[in-house]
C-alpha cells in the first residue's frame, strides 16, 4: 500500500476493546436500563417511530385491500407468478439469520464482541422473521385458511403434502421463529430482573417484575440456566442453516433454469448472514451513536462485522461466478445458457448489473482497515450490501421466470404500487418494532456484559 | 426493608453479601466446609465454579433436552409416515408413499422445535419459575444482587443454622454485609424445591 508509505500511523490505527474497561457493574448496568427507566424518549427515536408507524399503517391499508380485492392487486401473474411477495419473504428471513449468528455461533466460538450487539440483532431477528412470514401468509391468497397448511385431523379428510419444500418452508420458519423467540426471552429473564431491581417506578417494577417471572439470580437457576442457554444456542446454529437451505431448495427442487442447482443451499446460506449483518450494522451504527453506547458497541465490533460481511460477501460472490459457470459453461443445456445470457444482458440486466455492483463491488472497499474503521462509509456500505441482496432475490426470481422453455409464454413483470406499498410498509413495520423493543427493552444483555467486565478486569489484574 | 426489621424471631435464612465473585466464592466453600447444607448464592451473573463451592449436584437439563429432541424427532417422523401411508396416501410425483429422504427436513425441524421448548420450559419448571415471591427477597441489600453485588444465603431450615453462630461464620469470611431475611407472612414451606435438578 502506498498510502502507508505518506502516512506511518494508518497501519497503527487503534482498535479499541470490546468494552470500555473503566465500567463497573453499576454503571455497566444503569446505562442499559437509563435508557427504558426514563420518561424521555429521545427525538431521534420519536420521530423514527412516527415515521415507522405511518409506514406500518400504509402496510395495514395495503393489506386489508389485498384482503378484500384479492392477490390480482399485486403484479405477480403468468409467467411471473412468484415475485415481490417471494423475493421480500426471502429478503426478510435472511436480514434474520445475523441474529441467530451473532447470538449462537459466535456464543459457541467464544467471540467476546458478540455480547453486546446479541440482543438488539436477536430482536431484529425476530421482527424480520415476522415481516417474512407475512408474504407467503398472504400469498397463499385466503390467508384465513392458512391453518390448512398445519397437518390436523379435519373434517375434509385433507393432510399437508410432505413431500414438497413449500411444506418444509412452514415447519423450518415456525420453529426458526419459536426458537428465536425463545432464546431471546431467556436472555432476557436476568436483565428483566435488574430492571425489576432498579426501577423507581411502580408500575414498570410490576411489569418487568411479572416477565422476570420471579429470577433471584440464584446458584441453582443459573446453573441450569447456563446449560439451557448453552443448548440453545447448540441448537439454533444447524437450524438457521436448515431454514435457509430450505428456502433455497424452495428454488432448487424445481426443474426451472437457474433455480435447479445444487449450490442453491450454500450459496442463500453465505447470502443471508451477508445480508443480516449489513442489516445489524444499518441499525446499529445509528442506535450507538444516539444513545452513547460507543463503550459498549466499540470501533472493534464494527471492525468485526465488517470482516464478516467481508468473508460471506465473498462466498456469495463466489456463488455468482459459479451460476455463471454451471449456465454458460459446465451444464451444456441451452436452456441454463440462455438464461445467464438473459439475465446479464436481456431486458432485466439493469437488476443483475446492480446487483454485481452493491454486492460484489462495493464490499471489495471492507479490505481497508481505513474505511473499516469510518463509521460513516461502513454505514453507507451496509446500506449498499441490503439494496444488493434484495437485487439478488429479484434477479433469480424474474429473470427465471419470465422467459423459459417456450417462447410463446414469455412476458414481462411489471410491480404495482400495492407491491410497493407493501414492501415499504414491511420496513415500516420493522422499524417500528425494533424503536418500540429500544425504547422499552434492555437492549444490551446486561448479564453477559458484567460477565465478560469481571473476565476482562480478572484479566488485567 | 433495614437490616434490623423487627420479626417474631422467624428467619428464613442468614445472608452476606461480597463485592466480588471471588470473595463469594472462597466464603461459600468455608460455609460448605463448616457442614452447612441448605445454602444457595444470589449472583448478578453465573460464576463460574459457584456450583462446585455449594456443594449443589450437577444438573440433569441436557438429558432432559436430548429427550425432548428424540420425542420431536420420532414424532415428527411418525406424523409425516402415518399421514403418507396410512391416512391420506397420495402419489406425488412418482414417488413411493414412503418416501423418507423427503421426511427427513420436518423431522429436523420437530426435534428442534421440541428440544427447544423443553428446554426453556425444563428450565423454568425445574428452577419452580415463575415465582412472583420468595422469602429471600424480605433480605436486607437483596435487590442489589441483580445488578452489582454477590450474596450467600444460609438458610434457616439448615440443621446446623444457628442465628449467632452462623453470622459469626459469615462475618468471618470476609463479607461487607451481613444480615438476615425475616419470614414474613406464611412461613409454610419456605424452601425452593429440595431436590429437582
Amino acid at each position: 500500500m502506498s498510502a502507508t508509505a505518506q502516512d506511518p500511523n494508518i497501519g497503527r490505527v487503534e482498535i479499541p476493546d470490546v468494552l470500555d474497561l473503566r465500567h463497573t457493574y453499576d454503571s455497566a448496568t444503569d446505562k442499559i436500563n437509563g435508557v427504558i427507566l426514563t420518561k424521555k424518549t429521545p427525538v431521534p427515536i420519536a420521530v423514527a417511530m412516527g415515521i415507522c408507524f405511518l409506514l406500518a399503517g400504509l402496510l395495514f391499508m395495503t393489506i386489508g385491500r389485498l384482503l378484500t380485492m384479492g392477490i390480482g392487486i399485486w403484479g405477480n401473474n403468468q409467467p411471473v407468478a412468484w415475485a415481490f411477495d417471494i423475493i421480500n419473504f426471502v429478503w426478510w428471513i435472511g436480514i434474520g439469520h445475523a441474529g441467530t449468528l451473532i447470538s449462537a455461533i459466535l456464543f459457541l466460538f467464544r467471540q467476546e464482541w458478540r455480547t453486546s450487539i446479541n440482543r438488539f440483532a436477536e430482536a431484529m431477528t425476530i421482527f424480520a422473521v415476522m415481516c417474512a412470514g407475512l408474504f407467503p401468509l398472504l400469498h397463499t391468497g385466503r390467508p384465513w385458511l392458512a391453518y390448512w397448511l398445519f397437518p390436523y385431523p379435519n373434517v375434509m379428510q385433507m393432510y399437508p403434502q410432505f413431500r414438497s419444500p413449500l411444506m418444509w418452508d412452514v415447519f423450518a420458519v415456525s420453529t426458526y421463529f419459536t426458537v428465536s423467540a425463545l432464546f431471546w426471552y431467556t436472555g432476557l429473564i436476568p436483565d428483566l430482573a435488574s430492571l425489576r431491581d432498579r426501577a423507581k417506578n411502580k408500575l414498570t417494577k410490576i411489569i418487568a417484575g411479572v416477565a422476570a417471572m420471579g429470577w433471584r439470580g440464584s446458584a441453582r437457576h443459573w446453573q441450569r440456566y447456563d446449560i439451557i442457554y448453552l443448548l440453545l444456542a447448540g441448537i439454533s446454529t444447524p437450524l438457521v442453516i436448515s431454514v435457509h437451505s430450505i428456502v433455497a431448495l424452495d428454488f432448487a427442487v424445481s426443474q426451472l433454469p437457474g433455480w435447479h442447482t445444487t449450490i442453491f443451499p450454500p450459496y442463500f446460506v453465505a447470502g443471508a448472514v451477508f445480508s443480516g449483518f449489513a442489516m445489524v450494522l444499518t441499525l446499529a451504527i445509528p442506535v450507538r451513536a444516539l444513545f452513547g453506547f460507543k463503550d459498549f458497541i466499540t470501533q472493534k465490533h464494527l471492525d468485526a462485522i465488517s470482516k464478516v460481511m467481508l468473508a460471506t460477501g465473498l462466498i456469495v460472490v463466489y456463488g455468482y461466478a459459479m451460476e455463471a459457470f454451471i449456465a454458460l459453461v459446465y451444464s451444456a443445456n441451452p436452456h441454463e445458457e440462455f438464461l445467464m445470457k438473459n439475465r446479464m444482458f436481456g431486458p432485466y440486466a439493469w437488476s443483475y448489473w446492480m446487483l454485481i455492483l452493491c454486492n460484489a463491488v462495493i464490499p471489495q472497499l471492507l479490505w481497508f482497515k481505513r474505511i473499516r474503521l469510518h463509521t460513516g462509509i461502513v454505514w453507507v456500505i451496509s446500506i449498499f450490501i441490503n439494496i444488493g441482496m434484495w437485487l439478488e432475490r429479484f434477479v433469480i426470481l424474474v429473470t427465471t421466470l419470465h422467459r423459459d422453455f417456450v417462447p410463446s409464454s414469455w412476458g414481462m413483470y411489471k410491480p404495482t404500487i400495492f407491491d410497493f406499498s407493501m414492501f415499504i410498509g414491511t420496513i415500516g413495520f420493522f422499524g417500528l418494532l425494533m424503536c418500540l423493543f429500544i425504547r422499552f427493552v434492555p437492549m444490551i444483555a446486561g448479564f453477559e456484559l458484567r460477565e465478560l467486565l469481571h473476565k476482562k478486569k480478572s484479566h488485567h489484574h | 426493608m433495614s437490616a434490623q426489621a423487627p420479626n417474631s424471631g422467624k428467619i428464613y435464612a442468614a445472608v452476606a453479601e461480597y463485592a466480588t465473585p471471588e470473595a463469594l466464592l472462597k466464603a461459600a466453600e468455608r460455609v460448605r466446609d463448616a457442614g452447612y447444607k441448605r445454602i444457595d448464592a444470589l449472583t448478578p451473573f453465573p460464576v463460574h465454579g459457584m456450583v462446585e463451592a455449594l456443594g449443589i449436584p450437577k444438573s440433569r437439563m441436557a438429558g432432559l433436552v436430548l429427550f425432548g429432541a428424540l420425542a420431536g424427532a420420532v414424532g415428527g417422523f411418525g406424523l409425516q409416515v402415518w399421514q403418507s401411508m396410512i391416512q391420506y396416501p397420495h402419489v406425488v410425483s412418482g414417488r413411493p408413499y414412503f418416501s423418507w429422504p423427503n421426511f427427513i427436513p420436518i423431522v429436523f425441524e420437530c426435534a428442534i422445535l421440541a428440544a427447544g421448548i423443553t428446554a426453556f420450559v425444563g428450565m423454568l419448571v425445574r428452577n419452580n419459575l415463575p415465582r412472583p415471591h420468595h422469602p429471600v427477597f424480605s433480605a436486607p441489600r437483596v435487590e442489589n444482587t441483580t445488578v452489582s453485588t454477590f450474596m450467600l444465603v444460609i438458610e434457616a431450615s439448615d440443621p446446623l443454622f444457628d442465628e449467632v453462630k452462623t453470622a459469626e461464620l459469615l462475618k468471618q469470611t470476609g463479607a461487607e454485609f451481613v444480615g438476615v431475611a425475616p419470614v414474613e407472612g406464611d412461613p409454610a414451606d419456605p424452601h425452593d424445591g429440595p431436590t429437582l435438578n
